[in-house]
């Protein structure tokens, strides 16, 4: 009879807490949902700052009732469970600490359930969001539809891009101490310290280095790459909204770190049509002076600008393309 | 030991510990021997156009790393020439810098910096002829650049030739072969905008970028920009 009421007891306890758990979880989650969501960094102002300010908002509405479960326990036993107050003894050790195997196997089998959908549903999102904006290295496997032609092209001069007509835009971010520059290729190669890029187009940045390693941090595009030397890092994303974006190295790179930062915009696509036609023809000068493009160079052999100076020798001309230097000797 | 020895000496060691940590973070967190600030802000009226002279040197010739390239400048008071790379400038107002470059040059790692950029007009004159393109890979190259990058500015440096006669201790008279350069362009609102030389002219170090490219007051600094 004692052992009934126990057992009816403990359900008392489990429904109580169970009933409290639900009604503050559901609504944690539909707070969060509602009035904190549309909220969470990055922002929408591409695919994959929207994609993963869903994916975060979607983390958390997971985490929140774990949060709450744990809480409402620990509050719950602390208040029925007071020694000082009802004089009822110390829970431990005896019966009341032996361990619950149907509480184990619920415990074991809910949190792996939740973790093995978590690990699915990110592993679908990255492939769905073609990386989430994530650098995917030399060979990326997610590439939007478009992205392998437009990229072949830029390597033959034979890029083109304008307005409306869905083409993937590819765009070179050059890193060096203690700045980022960008080419575009499918304007005649010219290179600028600006970053301005079209709204409703699928921009495929080719992220490398000039010296050593940076990482190229476009936060509101929710657009992250590494910038090796000698390395092409692609990453993807699609542009949805105007607006201005902060770029920041997030690699620690050398004494102006902190000062490698810089803004960029994201234009109407006449807008984008004008600036890169000006800047095109602004720079042609310039641009004539430029190497070839390629998606990575090595620094210059040839002289005081060159890679390393081990007491005045110079490093071997290499055979790949040499970014403003004389060109490899034959 | 007692207790209360014990409790002295494990108190005692803790503040050892906070104690060493504090100046650890403090040593790391202190930018070196940043130098002073040369103050432009009073050397002419409110509102008028300020005049920056500074010059490149292939080595200071003095103090610590005598061989490592700096840039110095003239003090607007005092007419010396000053081995400090943080300047006051003040807001809004139009900087007339005059350079006095007396390194030689090279093929620039990077054509981009043989561009003015962010200058009035977007140009820059060498020995009184105005230019907004060099082409580093013909001539004398280019030695060095100055840029603010917060301003999107840049002006490449053309190098003396490597043959002249060059200058090794600074500061450097204009006997010694050298290029001048001029440009103009106006200050933001208030603020610290870091300077720096895009070329990697750190002889010796990985990349060229370290050296006087890695410590203050040689190549890089501060426009400390001021109401």
């Amino acid at each position: 009879m004692s052992s009934e009421n126990s057992m009816k007891n403990e359900t008392n306890h489990l429904r109580k807490m169970t009933t409290i758990w639900v009604i503050l979880s559901l609504a944690a989650d539909l707070l969060f949902w509602f009035w904190v969501g549309p909220h969470v960094p990055p922002g929408t102002m591409t695919s994959t700052a929207k994609s993963n300010q869903f994916d975060f908002t979607f983390l958390v509405l997971f985490a929140l009732p774990v949060l709450i479960g744990v809480w409402v326990y620990l509050g719950y036993a602390i208040v029925t469970w007071s020694a000082k107050r009802d004089n009822v003894p110390e829970p431990i050790g005896g019966e009341v600490a032996r361990s619950n195997r149907k509480a184990q196997v619920s415990w074991i089998t809910i949190t792996s359930i939740v973790v093995l959908f978590l690990a699915g549903f990110g592993t679908v999102a990255v492939i769905n969001d073609h990386g989430s904006g994530g650098g995917e290295g030399p060979n990326p496997i997610w590439n939007p539809g478009g992205a392998s032609k437009a990229e072949a092209a830029a390597l033959t001069s034979n890029a083109s891009w304008s307005p409306n007509s869905n083409q993937v835009l590819p765009v070179q971010v050059i890193a060096q101490q203690w700045k980022f520059t960008y080419r575009y290729p499918t304007f005649g190669g010219f290179e600028s310290s600006e970053l301005i890029l079209p709204v409703g187009t699928t921009v495929a940045f080719n992220v490398t280095s000039l010296d050593v390693i940076h990482s190229f941090w476009a936060y509101q595009l929710s657009v992250k790459a590494d910038a090796n030397p000698q390395v092409n890092d692609v990453a993807y994303t699609d542009t949805k909204q105007l607006g201005n974006f902060t770029v920041r190295c997030s690699e620690l790179c050398g004494l102006w770190h902190g000062s490698m930062f810089n803004y960029g915009k994201v234009v109407s696509q006449s807008d984008f049509m004008n600036w890169a036609k000006t800047t095109e023809s602004a720079n042609a000068a310039n641009t004539a002076n430029l190497p070839p493009f390629a998606w990575t160079y090595v620094p210059d052999a040839n002289g005081a600008a060159g890679g390393y100076y081990p007491d005045g020798t110079v490093t071997p001309y290499s055979t790949v393309e040499v970014y403003g230097s004389k060109q490899p000797a034959s | 030991m007692s207790m209360r020895g014990r409790l002295a000496t494990v108190l005692g060691l803790f503040l050892v510990a906070v104690g060493l940590i504090v100046w650890s973070v403090a040593t790391f967190l202190s930018p070196g021997v940043p130098g002073g600030v040369i103050d432009f802000t009073k050397a002419q009226a409110a509102g008028q156009p300020v005049n920056l002279t500074i010059q490149s040197v292939g080595s200071i010739g003095t103090g610590d790393h005598p061989t490592w390239v700096s840039y110095l400048a003239k003090n607007p008071t005092t007419g010396k020439w000053v081995h400090d790379t943080t300047w006051k400038l003040p807001a809004n107002t139009v900087i007339n810098v005059t350079v006095l470059q007396y390194d030689s040059g090279s093929p620039l790692r990077n054509q981009e910096w043989g561009q003015v950029q962010g200058t009035i007009g977007d140009t820059a004159t060498l020995n009184g002829a105005n230019f907004s393109v060099y082409n580093s890979n013909t001539g004398n190259g280019v030695g060095h650049t100055f840029a603010v990058p917060a301003l999107n500015l840049s002006v490449p440096m053309v190098g003396v030739s490597s043959s002249a006669t060059v200058c090794g201790v600074a500061p450097c008279g204009t006997s010694f072969a050298h290029n001048t350069e001029t440009f103009s362009f106006k200050t933001p609102g208030p603020g610290n905008y870091s300077w720096q030389c895009f070329v990697p002219c750190g002889l010796g170090y990985l990349f060229g970028n370290g050296g006087g490219m890695s410590t203050q007051n040689y190549m890089g600094g501060f426009l400390q920009v001021v109401r």
